[in-house]
């Protein structure tokens, strides 16, 4: 005790703390963040001022042109002329309708809303990976959604008929994609499989399909369906023009999904292979429960990217006269109640808005899902 | 093989649509219940979808007209819009069943396309539109200009040819659709537009500033425009043909949509033959004789299309023209239902 | 891969193994293969049968003599002579040489833009990565075909007529016919100018050798790049002068509709190659920041200690080993990049697709011209794809 005591006693011993002194003050601080992520170097400065240059040079006047001067309100193109006026807002507003379903008759648009809700029914529990039932759920949208929304859209059962010329818009172009994935995934993977076969016949048939349409534009594809289709076929047999783009499209997206199989078939060890004859499995069953599940997995990630990409080449039946949503805004900034300068340009950020709006929600879901497969690469 | 194939493919095809073009159109047309028609996807006073997407235009109401003669009813037609490219095509195939696309006769068209032309609803010519403020007054000073062009039509072809003639130089902008063509004149890509006359009237409305364009007088090419249809098939062709002369001989005798009923009682034997009261003329045909009457009930006369789509009640307010009757100084000419 | 054929089934007690025909593997993928091949023969016969018959019903001559016939209409641009007189066949070179024109002038700015902006996602500087994510995230998640329109129909339209050219200076123009740039023009002599830069070209490249050789055996550093460039300007700069100066530019003039004389680049080609390279660009720069983040941090942590300054570092140590990684998915944008030319046709570019499309419109001959396309889409598919290769096996990795 007395030792402690004494200890304690030691009159150079310090009892209390040092009262704590302020940092550096440029190494906490809003200031210090700036001083290390905007200035650290000279170079890095330079880098700051060009970048604060360029959001100066373009941000105030696409806020401007978007909202300060825009017009928001207006029955026709009148409102819009004025001179210096910006985004024509009131032309999206008073084409809303027509964008989002071409036109889809006006009595019969719920058809369409049902549709939408239909998919959504469907593709929410699908990507929420814990939610059961994925079985029934992928049954569900590979099959009964497209045949039930077959006769929503088309007509039957007591629903009047809507042709497809008719059709268009938003609608249109989650029509043509959504046919070309359904058709495309399973499609894909019988070419994957095909040309990784150990037959070099159906290799080779498989490879030179995907190959050649691999080598060359989808608007070749589509001329091609469009045109000449019905030349290909015998006397008398015609599609409609809806369906010959859905087939050059399905075509189209199929070779790609099926290198994206390719790749992640690939990328399964060869032990489970080897382990799948080990116990017996032939061909068939080895592919569908051993290899397949893991290979399929492996590759959500690039089956997304692939359904980005279709999602955007949609755009391109335009060129080949169906009106989706790029298509059908195009024609409506010609229509004359509605030519302003400012209309093409409002049009088209409204249409590049909602192209955006969907291909970021997917390649965001796509992160997600790479990131708890754990598929990615790590540093 | 073909039998593997054929149940799967035609299959596919009827699931969305499907139609058969057999050898006998008219067979087929009337067991469809429907008239599959042909149109510009998009050319105001011709083929154009209003803003409820129901179809306007003269050659649109041609359609209605062939529907109405073979069924009674102007509504049993369908419109495929069809562009410069893929209309040909659409027909040889069979997709449509007479192609009413304001497209120029010309004999490789007639001969070498597999195609016939069943007359000509509308004699046009090529011409130019400029802006006002570039001063122009005629064709020939336009040396040196930007002129837009659609694509693949003979339009492309006699303008080439007019300003190789002339020895002049110009800088081609060509689009595949009228509807860009129009734009890109629109946002002054080019000094000059050029495509068939009435094409030009049609296109002014759709502009900005219609008044700041002006149409230049000159024509530097011949176009008469027509319905097709496929060749080797004489009975459909005959019934195309003939509904046409009806429309002007309906026009010559003054028979209207709405005095078409008391005209049935008419002493004139002209008319009587025309509205299937006398004579058997719609069998010729394979059609009811009263075809005639159901065409003018249907629709009207040619004269009552022309100015309802073309003319002063429209807003492209085109001048009948060559389109005014033979006997009013014009060149359409109704061959006689005798 | 040898699943099928070498996989035996499991004995089976119920049945004798292998006692059907059906049931032994060989067999049977013989039998699969024949039938597959039966089954695309015929269907490729049925559809060549189909098409000759419809031809032949609907009159429609076939083959490819058209190709010699007049073409009798006339190419915007077109960067070899061209006049409505030459056949379809010489147009459909000028389209398939606009197409290559497209392609390399976008691949060149997209690879450039790519570059810097996938290095831009990594910079330490917060602004400038904030920048380059944006930019990125932006383009490449709307159409390329949108963004086309945008430029042709959304910025075209507020551009000025070439009476009013925006005047840039140094006799650069801009107005809703395009850029407009001063054209130079080469007099006799400048043939000698371009022969002695060639060989200071030469020189140059001989100069570096050299230096990595001296370098190799001795250590010593050699400024070979700024001498060779020196080399190149005083041979070239001699040379302008000795010659007396032969060339001069032809600066474009306002006429009644355009302006004349210069070069200049249509709105067309400048909305396509725009929206072509910022779409591609966005895809690259992710490509270069993967094969960046490939490399192993402790590469730079080794070069930095060893006294390499971080240009060099970048250089010489991370760049040449993430191309391995970037070469295949670059390849495949580069493809991708090319055959999206052909969005050409939507903004009346004369691309290989969109003369195409008017000698088919004009002729009738759809058959012959779709397979023209598909042939010359998949030549220059195989030439790029040869070429990528080439490089990518010249920057694998050769183990010491």
């Amino acid at each position: 005790m007395s030792d402690l005591q004494a200890q304690t006693d030691l009159f150079f011993v310090r009892r209390e703390l040092a009262t704590q002194e302020a940092p550096p003050a440029m190494t906490v601080g809003p200031a210090a963040w700036v001083k290390r992520n905007l200035f650290s170097t000279p170079g890095n400065s330079i880098l700051t001022i060009i970048g604060i240059a360029l959001i100066v040079l373009i941000v105030p006047p696409i806020i401007n042109w978007a909202f300060i001067n825009a017009v928001w309100t207006g029955t026709d193109r009148t409102a819009c002329i004025a001179e210096g006026s910006g985004a024509c807002w009131a032309f999206v507003k008073a084409e809303f309708a027509q964008f989002i379903y071409g036109r889809y008759p006006d009595a019969e648009r719920w058809r369409v809303n049902v549709m939408f809700a239909l998919l959504l029914l469907g593709l929410v529990p699908m990507s929420i990976p814990s939610a059961p039932f994925k079985r029934l759920n992928v049954l569900y949208l590979f099959i009964v959604f497209p045949v039930v929304s077959y006769y929503l859209l088309t007509g039957g059962f007591g629903l009047s008929v809507v042709e497809t010329p008719l059709w268009g818009g938003l609608m249109l172009t989650v029509v043509v994609s959504y046919v070309g994935i359904v058709f495309s995934l399973p499609a894909g993977i019988l070419l994957a499989l095909g040309r990784r076969s150990a037959m070099p016949a159906v290799r080779f048939v498989c490879t030179a399909f995907i190959e050649i349409v691999r080598g060359i534009p989808l608007i070749t594809v589509l001329f091609m369906s469009s045109v000449m289709l019905p030349l290909f076929l015998p006397q008398g047999v015609n599609f409609d023009k809806l369906l010959r783009a859905l087939i050059g499209v399905a075509l189209f997206a199929s070779v790609y999904m099926a290198e994206t199989v390719r790749g992640g078939m690939q990328a399964v060890p060869k032990g489970q292979y080897e382990g799948a004859k080990a116990v017996g499995l032939s061909y068939w069953p080895m592919m569908r429960l051993i290899i397949l599940p893991q290979a399929l997995k492996l590759v959500i990630p690039g089956i997304v990217g692939i359904f980005i990409a279709l999602f955007k080449d949609t755009s391109l039946v335009y060129i080949i006269g169906l009106f989706d949503l790029l298509g059908i805004v195009r024609t409506n900034f010609a229509d004359p109640n509605w030519a302003s300068p400012e209309t093409p340009a409002t049009g088209l950020v409204f249409a590049a808005a909602v192209y955006w709006v969907f291909c970021f929600a997917m390649s965001r879901y796509s992160q997600y899902v790479e990131r708890r497969l754990n598929t990615g690469r790590k540093r | 093989m073909k039998r593997t194939f054929l149940p799967a493919l035609a299959g596919a095809a009827l699931a969305l649509s499907a139609s058969f073009a057999g050898a006998a159109t008219l067979d087929t047309v009337k067991q469809k219940g429907f008239l599959q028609c042909g149109v510009n996807t998009g050319l105001p006073g011709f083929g154009n979808p209003n803003e409820k997407g129901e179809w306007t235009g003269f050659d649109v109401d041609y359609c209605r007209a062939i529907a109405s003669a073979v069924f009674g009813d102007p509504t049993k037609v369908k419109f495929t819009p069809l562009d410069a490219k893929e209309r040909f095509t659409a027909l040889q195939s069979g997709e449509v069943d007479v192609l009413i696309r304001n497209t120029t006769w010309t004999m490789s068209r007639d001969t070498s396309l597999g195609l016939k032309f069943a007359g000509v609803n509308y004699y046009d010519g090529q011409g130019f539109m400029v802006k006002k403020s570039l001063g122009v007054k005629s064709v020939n000073e336009l040396s040196g200009a930007s002129i837009c062009v659609q694509s693949g039509t003979d339009t492309e072809l006699n303008l080439a040819d007019y300003f190789k003639s002339h020895n002049m130089q110009y800088n081609p902008v060509v689009f595949e659709k009228v509807s860009e063509a129009n734009s890109a004149y629109d946002s002054g890509r080019c000094d000059a537009y050029t495509t068939d006359q009435s094409g030009l009237y049609a296109t002014r409305l759709q502009l900005q500033k219609p008044d700041d364009t002006i149409v230049l007088p000159e024509i530097i090419s011949k176009e008469p425009l027509g319905p097709v249809v496929r060749q080797g098939d004489d009975v459909w062709f005959n019934v195309v043909k003939w509904t046409h002369y009806a429309l002007l001989d309906a026009e010559e005798l003054g028979v209207t949509q709405q005095n078409a009923d008391q005209m049935k009682s008419s002493d004139n034997p002209d008319i009587k033959r025309l509205l299937g009261v006398q004579g058997n003329f719609g069998q010729g045909i394979g059609l009811s004789n009263d075809w005639a009457y159901k065409i003018v009930k249907g629709v009207g006369n040619y004269g009552e299309l022309f100015e309802k789509d073309l003319g002063q009640s429209s807003p492209l307010k085109i001048q009948r023209g060559e389109n005014a009757l033979w006997n009013k100084g014009g060149l359409q000419y109704g061959m006689p239902i005798l | 891969m040898t699943i099928q054929a070498t996989s035996p089934s499991a004995p089976r007690v119920e049945r004798p193994a292998r006692s059907s025909f059906l049931n032994d593997p060989d067999k049977r993928g013989y039998i699969i293969q024949a039938v597959l091949l039966v089954l695309v023969v015929a269907f490729i016969w049925w559809l060549g049968h189909n098409t000759a018959q419809n031809l032949q019903r609907l009159h429609i001559a076939s083959g490819f003599g058209f190709l010699n016939e007049r073409a009798g209409f006339n190419i915007g641009q077109s960067l070899i002579p061209y006049s409505g007189d030459r056949s379809y066949g010489y147009a459909l070179l000028v389209g398939i040489i606009n197409t290559i024109e497209v392609a390399i002038l976008g691949i060149v700015i997209a690879t450039i833009v790519g570059v810097l902006v996938g290095v831009g996602r990594l910079s330490s500087n917060w602004l400038i990565r904030q920048l380059a994510t944006v930019y990125v995230e932006l383009f490449r998640n709307i159409p390329p075909l949108l963004v086309i329109f945008f430029w042709y129909f959304g910025v075209l339209a507020v551009l000025p007529n070439p009476r009013d050219a925006i005047n840039l200076g140094l006799g650069f123009s801009l107005s809703n016919r395009g850029l407009f740039t001063p054209k130079p023009i080469f007099e006799h002599g400048a043939l000698y100018v371009g022969i002695a830069i060639l060989v200071g070209i030469v020189a140059a490249w001989a100069l570096s050798r050299w230096a990595t050789a001296r370098q190799m055996r001795t250590g010593q550093q050699f400024p070979s790049f700024w001498a060779g460039l020196a080399v190149i300007v005083v041979l070239g700069a001699a040379s302008f002068a000795a010659t007396g100066a032969p060339l001069h530019f032809d600066i474009p003039v306002k006429t009644r509709f355009n302006l004349n004389g210069g070069s200049q680049l249509g709105p067309e080609l400048v909305s396509l190659l725009l929206a072509l390279a910022i779409y591609t660009a966005s895809f690259i720069a992710e490509i270069v920041r993967a094969g960046i983040l490939s490399v192993s941090h402790g590469q730079t942590e080794a070069a930095y200690s060893l006294g390499l300054k971080v240009g060099p570092t970048m250089r010489k140590i991370i760049l040449p080993q993430a191309l391995r990684v970037v070469i295949p998915p670059l390849t495949s944008e580069y493809l991708n990049l090319m055959k999206n030319t052909s969005l050409a046709v939507a903004i009346g570019f004369a691309d290989l697709v969109a003369v195409g499309g008017s000698i088919l419109n004009q002729t009738g001959q759809s058959v012959e011209v779709v397979l023209i396309w598909m042939l010359v889409y998949l030549g220059l598919s195989l030439i790029m794809a040869v070429l990528m290769n080439w490089y990518n096996r010249k920057m694998a990795l050769v183990e010491r």
